[in-house]
């Protein structure tokens, strides 16, 4: 009976090959999932190493890139989770270790869908968008960490294999390359389905990326950047959306003239509790009642710190109505940073419609998250101009700024000048504009201030008021648990 | 002889009374030299049904006499040496007969040997012998490990029925091994039987508590106190990492699933303690490799009780009753006390302080108190042994009410057992028909009410009258601005009684089992066993839905579930065992065949508030063994005995290139005793030297049963993701190793069997050493190149050294007392030496060990190369001169200049270095005592729940939460998790049991005479220990939750017709 040795899967939800044309569109939906979801069922884990929730793509992104920052700061004694703040971190993090996987993972499900379906045209498309969101993953790894482990579908999956260390230069010149080629091939701006890529997605990555260059390169490429913003303001479906507050409402997939790309959530049919139910949830505590934001309670963990308060002139939201913080009860000092009522809450996302009506769920949110925004293309223009980049003008980039002061002030009250247009007021104002969105790390450090003594916010360095923190925390540490399982991997300097 | 069974019933009477009326009853005329006879004391005697050598062996004992059947005379003489005869034939004649134990079943392997000379044989399997002898004056010597030798004298004979007495010192004669057994001294592996009278006194439902403490080399601890609770077996520390270590349990012939079973937390719970004969545990790869790839944690075998040929009519009765308690419960803050510091700490007129000490009650609520009640259980079971037509049956059942200390948990448990075990064709046919079942109800208690009783503000009520709790029924609930905080800590009272976890599970092991001795060639026997072992579990968890802690949205309110585990044996073996008197040795040599099928299938359905369609999950999962087998043992001049076995297994799952593995072993035994120099020794009286060597392997090696497979997984319906206006599901293509393969472990084993004193002291020592290569680990896949962060997959490797001594002695054997001791004592060191592809000293290993209290993903353990497993990686807490611990304050232990992860260090594991085991008991005319205890060294605990004495709980998320009184001194007000403060030596001598008991024999009662014994016991009577938290006693390390174990007394009558 040796012939009974050879099983196959009896349960109905494991399948050992992939064939139908659902099964592709099913393999490329977990290509999008793997940024908001944390395994294929509630308690399932695609990262065995953190819960499930823990391990979210958007979840640990908002933990690199904010609370590492003057932006966030976070009452949960979770492993070693207050070392992002006290900026005193080392490769053996385990939410360092947790986006790093997660972000290959993201690689790999792209590759793989590649890999099945580089011989059948027929899914074409489903190929173009499994590249872009690989330059997104490798876009990540670069900002975040570096380098990557490099990998593309002409690597073989399930089998022990060093995979080459890329270099800063090299993922560079990859990811540039992806995306021009596909750029074209992508569907144009808000023609694809809601939640899937579209040009947008490749135009922003490589405005990013261009931006960037100088901290990824050492190259100025802002010129480059300018020559992508460009795109989107030559391109008639992006606008600004007339009410700030609209793009993080449970009802913001209206809102895809401004959102280039969202993460999306479903209070029904994309539950988790790492994606937005955190995002939200974990911003409430105190006195704040949870129907106030459309779940049922809050979670009592992040709040954000007097440094990005003090960037409003007026914190209380009457006339910058991107300042909602939330007061009652709670300190804008922070001496303990394990008590939530010290620090301010920001408001930002909610999970109630522009109607005034709660989600579909109180605990898991309808609200999407921004991934990339139009306004944010306008702030990169003007920094590029003021950076020195051509094909760009001071003065356009003034009118673009201002669009977006008189969105937050109702009227003309808040626009600048040319002369108060500055780098260092840019830096200031895309925290107003855009932080809690993931990218205040990128732009601290574009702006030398991540690091250092420069600038400093609460328990940077893990002083009260602050301290100056060493250099290599710029990027984070390659994990100590991928340098031991790949030789061909040398750590970052300083770690 | 055997056919007379007598009644006696004596007084204070001379021997030669007793002869006479034997003789009228018998037929047996006697002879003896009656001056002798009488000069001997009285004595008093009363037997029921007994056979005419019972009684005989009760008129000598102690007076210096031998007896000696010739046809119908019975000779009694003074002088064993002095043989009576008749004649003076020098001829050579043929001698026949068979050996038995007093119940009048076959005794095989007994020595016969013609004493003076080396000439011999061993009795068959079914307990005959044939022999040669010359002349007369002729002497036979019937020797037995176990059993009183038995000198007889042939004299005209040429038949004899031998029966032997039990030497009363705890030998096991037969031992049960796998796929056969073998006596206890031809031994040479490393294998510890237990037989009932073996097993603690008065113990409870689970049958692990039967042998607890009395092996060497087997720690077991429980989960907990709850009813039916789960229990960890480690035979000589794990020899896996990331796979299981739980060794391979056989229960008559049939390896069972050690897969969990929804809805039962021990496998064990599924026998019934009273319908257990014997325990073998298999200790080293010499005697675990016959079952090749399951084997590598050790091996227990399970007989339960069958009927015997010729056995008459016994009917056996047992009651219990027992009363559980709390022993201990934590020491927290009082109401007064937590009102005090909440008020003085927040004293300020800020609005937050304001908000804090409103949230203050005006009760002193002990939520220990409210959740704990004494538990009653009962306990009953009947048993009736016969053999009918010649057929042994036996038939039994049996009824369990057990209530746990955590209110509203219980289980009730119906056993039945049905055995037949005719033999057929002059006993060349043997079958066994077994059938053992069992049906459990369970009712769960949430154990986070212990946790949430800890935490619960001891300043509110249980329940309050006030018109918000009305939606939770009652129930005092942390509100919110209006509703309830979801953060806030729930009600355990309403943990416990607004919620139903019930299950019913029903098991059925049934095994049928074929012994051919083929006719004409008498040394082959075939065997084919069939087994099937089922269980079907369903279960049904509701939650009232007024239940504060389920009332958010998508919370679970109806959780019902179905579970199926399918086990199916088919074994076939041929035995042949052969004498070669020619050169002087023999051989038992055993080639088979096995196959097995595991299958598991289970479903959920599951309601949730505010959710109109039940979510459903099925599962559905199988995997095949099939192996080939063998086994020689050779014995030469009954000195040394060498076992060779070798098993090869494959398994489906693995890869088709990796499935199969070969598992050899080899084993020399060197009876030392039977050598010359010590023959003739009265000191020793056994000695034995063993060395082993074999491998095993491990299959288990995760819950998934394709793991070297690409495959890939669909989500469920709420992990979908939107494109445009649908929702779609996903596809993971999840993690593999195609070249996965078995862990396999290399054992080397030296041992020594003792006796002294006519074995009235006696017991073994071994060495041993285990290497686990391969070994599956779960570790940090190169990034990129898989579905996964982590892969299982052969890594690394592990070693467990150890050493084990156990001893045994009869302190006193007298006619109306007698006393005996056990003691045995283990010592195992467990070292990962490998744990990656390649070295690298930078790398810790990997973490485990996951903490409570502080958040999520807070990992108090590591898997380290150098270091045993689930060793604890903590910091070094610096201390003031009070002794009071600083907050945040380590040693910075690599001088860095900086405190973070390098700076933990390897602080203690949870596994014991030494721990040890001592049962005695004490037989005083009618009255019996017995008690055993354990004791473990050099385990360390994690004392999670003292991690909560710190300030900043206290207040922390808008409701209070109360403190363990430690705070007191520690004073911390942040979270110190990873401080070795919380680390402390577990070490421990527990009292597992006191038993005394009173029996009444022979009883006139039922019309018949009845055996009662009845007894009272307690058990968890003391715990010794410097550990801090409530029991020591913890199977991860890690003290959280745990279900405390009760103080039982307990009460119970054994009634025997």
């Amino acid at each position: 009976c040796t012939d009974d040795l050879d099983t196959v899967p009896l349960d109905k939800d494991i399948q050992i090959e992939i064939s139908s044309d659902e099964d592709f569109k099913q393999l490329m939906a977990k290509c999008y999932a793997n940024l908001i979801l944390g395994g294929q069922t509630g308690s399932d884990r695609d990262i065995s190493r953190l819960d499930v929730n823990f391990s979210s793509y958007l979840r640990l992104l908002f933990n690199m890139q904010e609370l590492t920052t003057d932006e966030a700061i976070c009452a949960w004694n979770d492993g070693n989770l207050p070392d992002l703040h006290d900026m005193d971190w080392n490769a053996q993090n385990e939410f360092i270790t947790a986006i790093y996987s997660r972000i290959n993972l993201g690689v790999s499900y792209c590759n793989k869908l590649i890999q099945q379906i580089s011989e059948q045209s027929k899914y074409s498309d489903y190929l173009l968008e499994a590249r872009v969101l690989r330059a997104l993953a490798y876009w990540h790894m670069l900002d975040l960490f570096g380098t990557a482990p490099f990998v593309t579908e002409a690597d073989p999956v399930g089998s022990f294999f060093f995979p080459e260390q890329a270099s800063s230069e090299e993922l560079f010149t990859y990811i540039e390359s992806e995306l021009q080629a596909i750029e074209n091939e992508l569907p144009e701006p808000g023609t694809n389905q809601y939640g899937r890529a579209d040009r947008g997605l490749a135009w922003m990555l490589l405005a990013k990326l261009y931006l960037n260059a100088e901290v990824y390169i050492g190259q100025e490429k802002y010129s480059e950047c300018i020559s992508y913003c460009n795109k989107f303001t030559g391109n008639s479906f992006y606008s600004l959306e007339p009410v700030y507050k609209n793009l993080f409402l449970a009802d913001n997939h209206l809102r895809r003239n401004e959102i280039i790309f969202p993460i999306c959530s479903d209070g029904k049919r994309t539950q988790g509790a790492g994606g937005m139910s955190f995002l939200i949830h974990a911003g409430i505590g105190g006195t704040m009642k949870g129907s106030d934001y459309g779940v049922s309670g809050g979670w009592g963990g992040n709040r954000t710190t007097k440094a990005l308060v003090n960037k409003f002139s007026d914190p209380s939201g009457l006339t910058d109505n991107r300042a909602s913080f939330y007061t009652d009860g709670q300190t804008l000092e922070i001496d303990d940073v394990f008590a939530f009522s010290q620090g301010y809450p920001v408001v930002k996302y909610f999970n109630i419609t522009s109607a005034g009506d709660s989600g579909s769920d109180l605990e898991f949110v309808d609200t999407d998250f921004p991934l990339f925004r139009y306004a944010d293309v306008l702030l990169m223009y003007a920094e590029c101009v003021l950076r020195g980049g051509s094909g760009g003008d001071a003065a356009t980039a003034l009118i673009y700024v201002n669009q977006i002061r008189e969105r937050a002030y109702g009227d003309a009250s808040g626009n600048i000048n040319l002369s108060e247009l500055t780098l260092e007021w840019l830096l200031d104002e895309r925290a107003r504009e855009l932080h809690w969105e993931g990218h205040r790390r990128t732009d601290l450090v574009r702006y030398g201030k991540l690091t250092g003594g420069d600038y400093l916010w609460p328990w940077k360095g893990n002083t009260k008021e602050g301290s100056s923190t060493n250099a290599k925390f710029n990027v984070f540490p390659i994990p100590s648990s991928d340098i031991n399982s790949n030789p061909n991997l040398v750590q970052n300097e300083g770690y | 002889a055997q056919n007379v069974r007598m009644d006696v019933d004596f007084e204070d009477v001379s021997l030669s009374e007793v002869f006479r009326e034997v003789r009228k009853l018998s037929g047996f005329n006697f002879l003896y030299n009656a001056e002798e006879i009488n000069s001997k004391e009285h004595l008093s005697i009363e037997m029921k049904n007994a056979t005419l050598e019972e009684v005989l062996e009760e008129c000598i004992k102690g007076r210096g006499l031998k007896y000696n059947i010739q046809d119908s005379t019975i000779v009694l003489s003074t002088a064993p040496e002095q043989i009576l005869r008749e004649s003076d034939v020098q001829e050579k004649k043929i001698l026949n007969g068979s050996v038995t134990d007093k119940d009048g079943f076959p005794l095989p392997g007994v020595s016969v040997v013609v004493k003076g000379t080396t000439r011999g044989v061993i009795t068959d399997v079914d307990g005959n012998f044939n022999l040669d002898v010359k002349g007369d004056n002729i002497i036979l010597l019937f020797s037995f490990v176990g059993m009183k030798t038995q000198e007889v004298s042939v004299g005209e004979l040429s038949s004899l029925e031998i029966v032997l007495e039990q030497d009363n010192l705890g030998m096991e004669e037969v031992v049960v091994i796998g796929y056969g057994q073998i006596k206890k001294e031809d031994a040479t592996g490393s294998v510890v039987a237990l037989g009932e009278k073996d097993f603690n006194q008065g113990t409870t439902s689970s049958p692990q508590d039967l042998i607890m403490g009395k092996v060497a080399g087997v720690n077991l601890v429980s989960a907990g106190g709850q009813p039916g609770s789960d229990v960890r077996i480690r035979i000589r520390g794990g020899s896996s990492m990331s796979a299981s270590n739980d060794p391979l349990i056989v229960i008559d012939g049939v390896p069972i699933d050690n897969r969990s079973i929804s809805g039962m937390s021990n496998i064990l719970s599924s026998i019934n303690p009273s319908d257990i004969a014997s325990f073998s545990v298999l200790k080293d790869a010499s005697s675990t490799a016959i079952y090749g790839s399951r084997a590598s944690n050790g091996v227990i075998i399970i007989n339960t009780k069958k009927a015997k040929k010729g056995q008459k009519l016994s009917v056996d009765y047992g009651s219990r009753f027992s009363i559980g308690k709390v022993v201990k419960t934590f020491d927290l803050l009082n109401g007064d006390e937590f009102r005090d510091i909440i008020n003085s700490r927040h004293a300020s007129d800020s609005d937050v302080d304001k908000a804090i000490r409103n949230r203050l009650g005006s009760e002193d609520t002990n939520w220990q108190d409210e959740i704990y009640q004494n538990s009653f259980s009962q306990d009953h079971n009947l048993s009736i042994a016969a053999s009918v037509k010649d057929i042994p049956v036996r038939a039994s059942i049996g009824y369990t009410d057990q209530e746990g200390v955590l209110k509203t948990s219980e289980m009730k448990r119906t056993t039945y057992t049905f055995n037949m075990n005719p033999s057929l064709f002059d006993n060349h046919l043997k079958l066994n028909i077994g059938l053992k079942g069992m049906d459990i109800d369970n009712r769960f208690a949430d154990p986070g009410a212990i946790g949430a009783a800890i935490r619960f503000d001891p300043t509110q009520p249980v329940r309050s009258s006030a018109p918000e709790f009305d939606q939770f029924g009652g129930y005092y609930t942390w509100m919110l601005n209006g509703t309830k905080n979801i953060n806030g800590t729930n009600n355990p009272v309403s943990m416990l009684e607004q919620a139903r976890d019930k299950s019913d599970v029903n098991r059925i092991i049934g095994d049928f089992k074929l012994d051919y001795k083929v006719h004409g060639l008498p040394e082959l026997s075939i065997n084919m066993v069939t087994g099937i072992d089922y269980t079907k579990s369903e279960g049904k968890d509701i939650v009232d839905d007024k239940a504060a802690f389920a009332s958010n949205d998508n919370s679970e309110l109806i959780r019902t579930y179905n579970h199926d585990l399918k086990n199916e044996l088919f074994d076939f073996y041929l035995n042949y065992n052969k004498e070669f008197k020619n050169i002087d040795s023999r051989i038992d040599a055993m080639a088979g065949y096995e196959w097995q099928h595991f299958k598991s299938e289970s479903d959920q359905t599951v309601m949730r508030r505010n959710v109109t369609d039940p979510s459903f999950s099925a599962d559905e999962t199988e995997n095949y063994l099939v192996s080939f087998f063998g086994r020689l043992n050779y014995t030469f001049k009954e000195k040394y005995l060498l076992t060779l076995t070798v098993r090869r297994d494959g398994s489906s799952r693995f890869h088709k290139d990796e499935r199969w593995g070969t598992f050899p072993s080899l084993a020399f035994a060197w009876k030392i005793k039977n050598e010359n120099f010590l023959k003739n020794s009265n000191l020793v009286s056994s000695l034995n030297m063993r060395l082993g060597y074999g491998v095993t392997g491990q299959q288990s090696i995760s819950s998934n049963d394709y793991p070297y497979m690409g495959t890939y997984t669909k989500s469920d319906e709420f992990r979908q993701y939107q494109f445009g206006s649908e929702f779609v599901y996903t596809l993971r293509p999840n993690g593999y190793d195609e070249a996965l393969k078995w862990e396999e472990t290399t054992t080397y084993n030296f041992g020594l069997d003792y006796g002294f004193f006519n074995n009235r002291v006696y017991g073994s020592l071994d060495v041993y050493f285990k290497e686990t290569e391969d070994l599956i680990n779960t570790i940090p896949v190169p990034t990129g190149t898989n579905f996964t962060d982590l892969l299982t997959t052969n890594v690394g490797a592990l070693e467990n050294r150890g050493v084990e001594f156990s001893i045994n002695t009869l302190l006193v054997a007298k006619e109306n007392f007698s006393w005996d001791l056990g003691f045995n004592i283990t010592y195992n060191e467990n070292e990962i030496t490998k744990l990656t592809n390649y070295d690298d000293p930078n790398y810790r290993g990997v973490e485990t060990g996951g903490i409570s209290g502080v958040g999520v993903g807070n990992n108090i353990q590591i898997h380290s190369v150098g270091h045993a497993l689930n060793t604890f990686s903590v910091y070094k807490q610096n201390y003031d001169q009070a002794g009071k611990p600083i907050e945040g304050d380590y040693v910075d232990l690599n001088n860095d200049g900086e405190i973070n992860t390098s700076d933990r260090y390897f602080g203690g594991s949870p596994d014991p270095e030494v721990f040890m085991g001592i049962s005695s008991s004490i037989n005083y005319k009618n009255w019996d005592f017995s008690f055993n205890g354990r004791a473990s060294f050099g385990n360390d605990v994690y004392n999670n729940n003292a991690l909560g004495a710190r300030y900043q709980e206290m207040v922390v998320n808008d409701y209070l939460t109360n403190l363990p009184s430690s705070i007191k001194h520690t004073q911390f007000e942040n979270a110190q998790q990873f401080s070795d403060f919380f680390v402390e030596d577990g070490s421990f001598f527990k009292m597992d049991n006191i038993s005394l008991g009173y029996s009444f024999k022979k009883l006139k009662m039922f019309k018949g005479d009845v055996d009662l014994r009845l007894y009272s016991s307690i058990q968890n009577v003391f715990t010794i220990t410097g550990y801090d938290g409530l029991d020591p006693e913890i199977t991860d390390g890690i003290d959280n939750n745990v279900y405390p174990r009760p103080r039982t007394f307990l009460f119970g009558v054994n009634m025997k017709f």
